[in-house]
């Protein structure tokens, strides 16, 4: 049976997949996962400075689900270089870092250091954070924002490049050929859709800015909608997430077109769920005869 | 410290008073992990589609004898209505020991512990594990009124308790920063202290006072408890720090209060 995938130039031991933001640097998670088992890590939004994000609040539990506005915290790109990077690069899985920023050029630089990680196979494009006022998802609601982004990025950065797509759009199907005319070598989808919530009792919203972005199962459906209108649109492959909780509903977001996926809010439930998915994936084939877990993408269309 | 995910069963389930419910959980599969006082836990809350995120729960005492790790919990929402619904030898789904505990005091010291309402939880514990190195603390315990003062018979096996009530129904009247115990506050080595932020920021105002050392344990609303998502931050002097991971303890110097 073969678990393995490939996007772009990069090579992954099973579609599963990390989502930035949910998963640390991995390292949080050593105790109840095999990490080098894991398709890959998509380690935390990394900018060219450090950023403080917003103020607490930044969390609130929803159905099914939650919001945050954390806004991209992170020490910056060169102290992830120097002091993360060591810790990372051996994990026995690709790491990835996602990588943000507010200016086309600043996104570019971000990036460029990156490259220079040996160990780093490829990055994820951060065009669609829904909780910084300046640049993330600013980038990625239009076409040409997206595109301006992904030109600057490919110019400096040679290896695979991922760009992560924002679902607060009219047509994401739009953005993704736009981002791919200028040479993504993968998309991945959907980012947080943007909501709020209101404390009743002190009339007052949760979030200390207001908005967030929901993630969780409440989404799922959106995101496979997202998926399989992207697959048709486009013709480079597809990293789906959105809700994804168990193994049966990350084989809906490959029968929907994606070639790997990514685990995100249920890292939150159960610290475990990443070895389970891929468990649950291997079974699934072998209960339907299945040779390769690369003939699920796109098969339900 | 290694954390675990584990499958506790609900050996006993009891409200020492209404609004809260004690839950006393044993390991089916061995003996329970380490844990340190100051330390919690994040409990899986199945059920209703509003109570996705685990619920953290400071660890209340780990008894030694039953092996028998104790939560207490402050019944106010679906997740913790939950929690006081389950019924004994259910398996309660855990992720700990999570976060880093109270320092604890080298030698000989005579340190007060200061707790509000279920703030108080975690303190017991903390009184277990320096009453087993030979140290004898003092408890100052407040709430609202009697009704919420909690496991006092417990805490007297540790050392002596003062209590405030704000309505003068147990103890002296007032808030424990109120406590006629502050009139000899130099008899005292150190401050441990959790409860409502208001309170601890009052009780650390008062230890800059008189120039104790003191540390707090706070309860920021998190997520994953593992230092991953960023949601549970503190404003602290080293800038945004989760909650769940370099604390929830933190030395009152740390803390821009």
């Amino acid at each position: 049976m073969d678990l393995s995938v490939s996007i772009g130039s990069l090579a992954l031991k099973n579609p599963v997949m990390t989502a930035s933001g949910t998963f640390g640097y991995g390292l949080e998670f050593a105790d109840f996962v095999d990490l080098s088992r894991l398709g890959g890590i998509i380690v935390k939004g990394t900018t060219l400075e450090p950023r403080q994000g917003n103020p607490y609040p930044r969390m609130a539990e929803t159905a099914q689900g939650m919001l945050n506005c954390v806004g991209l915290q992170n020490k910056g790109v060169d102290y992830f270089c120097e002091h993360i990077y060591p810790e990372v690069r051996n994990l026995g899985t690709a790491v990835l870092v996602n990588v943000s920023g507010n200016s086309p050029e600043k996104y570019a630089e971000c990036a460029r250091r990156i490259a220079s990680l040996d160990d780093i196979p490829a990055i994820e494009l951060n065009i669609s954070c829904p909780n910084v006022r300046q640049g993330g998802m600013a980038f990625g609601v239009t076409c040409e924002g997206a595109a301006s982004v992904v030109k600057a990025v490919r110019a400096v950065y040679p290896k695979t490049l991922i760009v992560k797509l924002s679902p607060n759009v009219t047509s994401i199907a739009d953005i993704a050929r736009a981002v791919e005319a200028e040479g993504a070598d993968a998309v991945s989808l959907i980012n947080t859709l943007m909501g709020m919530a209101i404390d009743a009792e002190r009339r007052r919203p949760i979030l200390s800015i207001g908005t967030g972005g929901l993630s969780g199962p409440a989404v799922k459906p959106v995101a496979l909608r997202m998926v399989w209108q992207v697959f048709d649109a486009v013709k480079i492959p597809i990293v789906g997430l959105g809700g994804i909780m168990n193994a049966t509903d990350a084989i809906e977001f490959m029968l929907a077109g994606a070639t790997a996926v990514e685990i995100g809010t249920a890292n939150f439930i159960d610290p475990a769920v990443t070895m389970k998915v891929i468990d649950g994936i291997g079974d699934y084939l072998l209960r339907h005869h299945i040779d390769s877990v690369r003939d699920l993408i796109g098969a339900a269309h | 410290m290694t954390k675990y995910c584990l499958d506790l069963v609900l050996r006993r389930t009891s409200a020492p008073r209404p609004g809260y419910v004690l839950l006393q959980l044993a390991n089916p599969s061995g003996a329970l992990p380490p844990m340190q006082p100051g330390q919690f836990v994040e409990v899986r809350v199945d059920g209703s589609p509003g109570t996705f995120l685990r619920r953290p729960v400071s660890i209340n005492l780990v008894d030694p004898a039953a092996d028998e790790l104790w939560l207490l919990v402050h019944v106010v929402g679906a997740g913790t209505r939950a929690l006081a619904q389950l019924k004994e030898d259910a398996l309660v789904n855990v992720v700990l020991p999570l976060g880093s505990g109270f320092t604890l005091p080298s030698g000989s010291s005579c340190p007060l512990l200061i707790g509000g309402g279920v703030g108080t939880a975690p303190l017991l514990f903390l009184g277990q594990e320096l009453a087993g190195r030979g140290i004898r603390p003092t408890f100052l315990l407040g709430g609202r009124s009697a009704g919420d003062l909690l496991q006092l018979d417990h805490f007297r096996r540790f050392g002596e308790v003062f209590v405030t009530t704000e309505d003068g129904s147990a103890g002296e009247r007032g808030f424990v920063t109120q406590h006629s115990l502050w009139q000899r506050a130099s008899a005292f080595s150190s401050i441990y202290t959790c409860g409502p932020k208001p309170m601890m920021q009052a009780v650390a105002r008062l230890a800059r006072e008189h120039a104790l050392p003191c540390e707090a344990s706070l309860e920021n609303m998190m997520a994953c408890g593992l230092g991953a998502c960023l949601c549970c931050v503190e404003d602290t002097t080293d800038g945004n720090v989760c909650v769940c991971k370099e604390g929830p303890v933190f030395n009152i110097e740390k803390l821009k209060w």
